[in-house]
């Protein structure tokens, strides 16, 4: 029989309804099913030399695990995606596919079709893996003894790598739950947290230990971390969220994005008082920002009921940093839409709670060292928009707990850690760093891809290290 | 998870338990707190150090029912378990010798007031304490501070204990006959805030420990953030303790009342659940 035409379109994934799933936090996306998987994989052409996965920043054999699922073979599927990756049901989910694999697919470069939907066959993959019953390898741990500080992507790649490669690794987490922003950031409604736990469950299984609540710097000092392990990863991400500054920040009802986010996600805020941490109830909701976090905000408080939610972001469409998909979700789900607008002023009541946020209108002027047009307000805009909660997010920078703690170690001109980007290695042997505290605010993908370098590198220090010993 | 090895009523709805927490009991400093989670459907709260013994790994807190929380804590009895205790958080406090010192407790914040008394004494200081409460039974801690006090003030509202008045009267009486250095003032805001006045009239510097609303308390959130001089602080890297003068007070106390419905709605629950089952 012919092999059916070759779709020209993504076969299309079933969606929540936007009208129901604004008033609730499951997932949107519901997955492909096997059947749809397939169909979807018969549309990879196969490339040799497939672009997809040179963008891919830990080179999946792309074209290879589609292969498997066009043939039905999961396990061969997923056999192929663990080389690659220890997260792949997150990936699948978070990634911005359209910015990496999918943005050079073969098939997608043709003017006629739609790249091969990359991240919602990995997806398919890893939610079938997830499935299956785990098996916990016995930890030998012989070639050395590695600490990771932070279970965000990054630390959690490194650690599962460094696991397969026959170490001890102990991940030390300040919160009570790993995963990061994965855990406290990103929306249920966009990443199960069951999907999470899972995923780490299965990083464990490879030998990895988890301690939470430890403050590495408080609870533990890097001292006693250089004394107790071979070496050492750095991946305690850029979790201090800015503030504007603007006048009224700190009325009641403002609030950064990582504080309202983490009360929903980590804490639990939408089903108060099942759980005890409250989340405040809103009519008018104002997000100040553009990117994921902003989006994550906004459908977040429209799903605690909030009436009226408009995003407020100082450029325009064109130059949204958000993924595309969020984007349309976040129409679908009537949040609103202010461009070119920046906020100069919270207005509160005489009781300190937040009634309206002063705005003015921008414009675009010449391009700034980023080479998007900067915004330039324009004179006499003002204007007002009621709301009774506001959320920032406009970016987070380094925190310093650990930071503080740990003077030896060089910090770049924005704090960041000073870290090579091809190694990892920082200004200490023995102790390398990836992910956002090396680049600040990035993608769940490159902070995955820091932690692989890491681990490799990490590896052949840890050897070195011992031949040099026995020799001498 | 975090055992609780003792538990005891200090005084009406004041608790103090002895949690196992080996590793803070090795690192906390006066000043410093924990943030604790009693089960998976917990908040985080924050409750400051009172004591560690870092050969047992016991760390000891002492805290009030206010609320929900509280009062679920208060039913944690001898061998349960507290789901998360992380710490130790916040900037120790800067212990030295700094000639004559008075140290200002109010209510539970004699908790967190007494290790700082501790500290320095142990740091050669003359201490000169003044302790305040509604009346002799919320009280604390009160021979404890006698020990590491060169001189120590009670004042009650009632007068049931020591002087009838407030704490701030006391503190102009020590000012009318001592040179103090510095001066340290913790309990509930409105009491920091004109401990920080009197301080003020005598120009004696006088640091607060200030208790904002808190998540994560490691500076991920600014949820607990404070005005310094003008300047946005996270309580919980940066403090918990500031200058009293540098304090914006009115906003601080009214971001204290942000969550005062859900507070009280929590609250409110779970007195239903616990009278249900008693009566079943």
């Amino acid at each position: 029989m012919a092999k059916a035409k070759r779709s020209y379109t993504k076969t299309p994934m079933k969606e929540q309804a936007p009208e129901i799933r604004c008033h609730n936090f499951e997932e949107v996306a519901l997955g492909y099913s096997l059947e749809e998987g397939q169909a979807e994989a018969s549309r990879c052409l196969q490339c040799k030399n497939a672009p997809c996965i040179a963008n891919c920043p830990v080179m999946i054999d792309i074209p290879g695990f589609i292969k498997a699922i066009e043939e039905g073979d999961m396990p061969k599927a997923h056999e192929i995606l663990g080389r690659y990756t220890n997260l792949p049901a997150i990936c699948g989910r978070v990634c911005p596919q359209e910015k990496q694999c999918e943005m050079v697919c073969r098939l997608g470069r043709s003017k006629k079709f739609e790249p091969v939907a990359i991240g919602k066959l990995e997806r398919l993959v890893a939610d079938w893996a997830l499935e299956q019953p785990i098996e916990y390898k016995e930890v030998v741990g012989e070639k050395g003894k590695v600490a990771v500080i932070g279970s965000g992507p990054s630390g959690l790649t490194a650690a599962g790598d460094l696991a397969k490669l026959g170490y001890q690794v102990t991940i030390y987490e300040a919160l009570h739950s790993p995963g990061g922003v994965l855990t406290y950031g990103i929306p249920e409604f966009r990443l199960p947290k069951r999907v999470v736990n899972k995923e780490i469950e299965r990083i464990k299984a490879e030998g990895v230990t988890i301690e939470t609540n430890v403050v590495v710097g408080k609870t533990i000092t890097m001292e006693e971390i250089m004394e107790q392990f071979d070496a050492c990863y750095l991946s305690v991400g850029a979790g201090a969220p800015n503030f504007q500054g603007i006048k009224g920040t700190s009325l009641n009802g403002v609030y950064s994005s990582s504080e309202y986010l983490t009360r929903i996600n980590l804490m639990h805020g939408y089903q108060f008082p099942k759980y005890d941490t409250p989340v405040q109830e809103s009519k008018n909701v104002v997000v100040i920002g553009g990117g994921n976090v902003a989006m994550d905000a906004a459908r977040s408080a429209k799903r605690l009921g909030a009436e009226n939610v408009s995003i407020v972001y100082r450029r325009s469409l064109a130059e949204l940093p958000a993924r595309e998909e969020e984007y349309h979700h976040s129409v679908e789900e009537g949040i609103n839409y202010h461009w070119l607008t920046n906020p100069v002023e919270y207005i509160g009541d005489d009781n300190g709670r937040l009634v309206a946020v002063k705005c003015v209108q921008m414009e675009l002027g010449e391009p700034d060292d980023s080479g998007r047009r900067r915004p330039v307000v324009i004179p006499g805009s003002e204007f007002i928009i009621d709301a009774d909660t506001a959320i920032e997010a406009i970016g987070q920078g380094a925190n310093k707990v650990l930071l503080d703690t740990f003077p030896e170690l060089s910090l770049n001109k924005w704090g960041y850690i000073d870290a090579d980007e091809e190694t990892c290695a920082t200004s200490i042997p023995g102790i390398y760093a990836g992910g956002d505290i090396v680049t600040g605010a990035a993608t769940v993908i490159l902070a995955m891809g820091a932690g692989k370098i890491a681990a490799n590198e990490i590896d052949q220090y840890v050897q070195n290290k011992k031949m040099q010993e026995q020799s001498v | 998870m975090f055992k609780v090895v003792k538990r005891k009523e200090l005084a009406p709805i004041e608790f103090e338990i002895f949690v196992e927490a080996p590793r803070i009991a090795s690192k906390a400093k006066p000043g410093q707190f924990v943030i604790l989670r009693i089960d998976e459907f917990g908040e985080r709260i924050p409750l400051t150090i009172v004591d560690t013994d870092p050969e047992t790994g016991l760390v000891r807190l002492i805290f009030q029912v206010i609320g929900k929380s509280t009062a679920q804590l208060a039913t944690v009895m001898e061998g349960d378990c507290l789901a998360d205790v992380v710490g130790p958080l916040g900037k120790p406090t800067e212990i030295e010798n700094y000639g004559t010192v008075m140290l200002v407790g109010g209510g539970v914040g004699i908790a967190a007031l007494f290790p700082i008394v501790k500290g320095l004494k142990e740091a050669g200081n003359r201490v000169i304490t003044v302790l305040g409460a509604k009346n002799k039974e919320l009280l604390i801690l009160t021979e404890e501070c006698r020990a590491y006090s060169d001189e120590l003030i009670l004042m009650t509202d009632d007068g049931s204990v020591g002087q009838k008045g407030l704490v701030t009267q006391a503190m102009e009486e020590v000012f009318a006959k001592e040179s103090i250095h510095t001066a340290w003032a913790i309990g509930p805001s409105i009491m920091m805030k004109f401990c920080t006045m009197t301080a003020q009239k005598h120009q004696v510097p006088i640091y607060v420990s200030l208790n904002p609303i808190m998540i994560d308390g490691t500076g991920m959130c600014g949820g607990c953030r404070v005005t310094i001089a003008d300047n946005i602080k996270f309580a919980c890297v940066d403090g918990p303790e500031f200058l009293g003068e540098e304090v914006d007070w009115d906003e601080f106390i009214s971001r204290m009342q942000q969550y005062r419905p859900e507070e009280l709605r929590a609250n409110e629950i779970y007195e239903k659940q616990v009278n249900h089952h008693g009566q079943g």
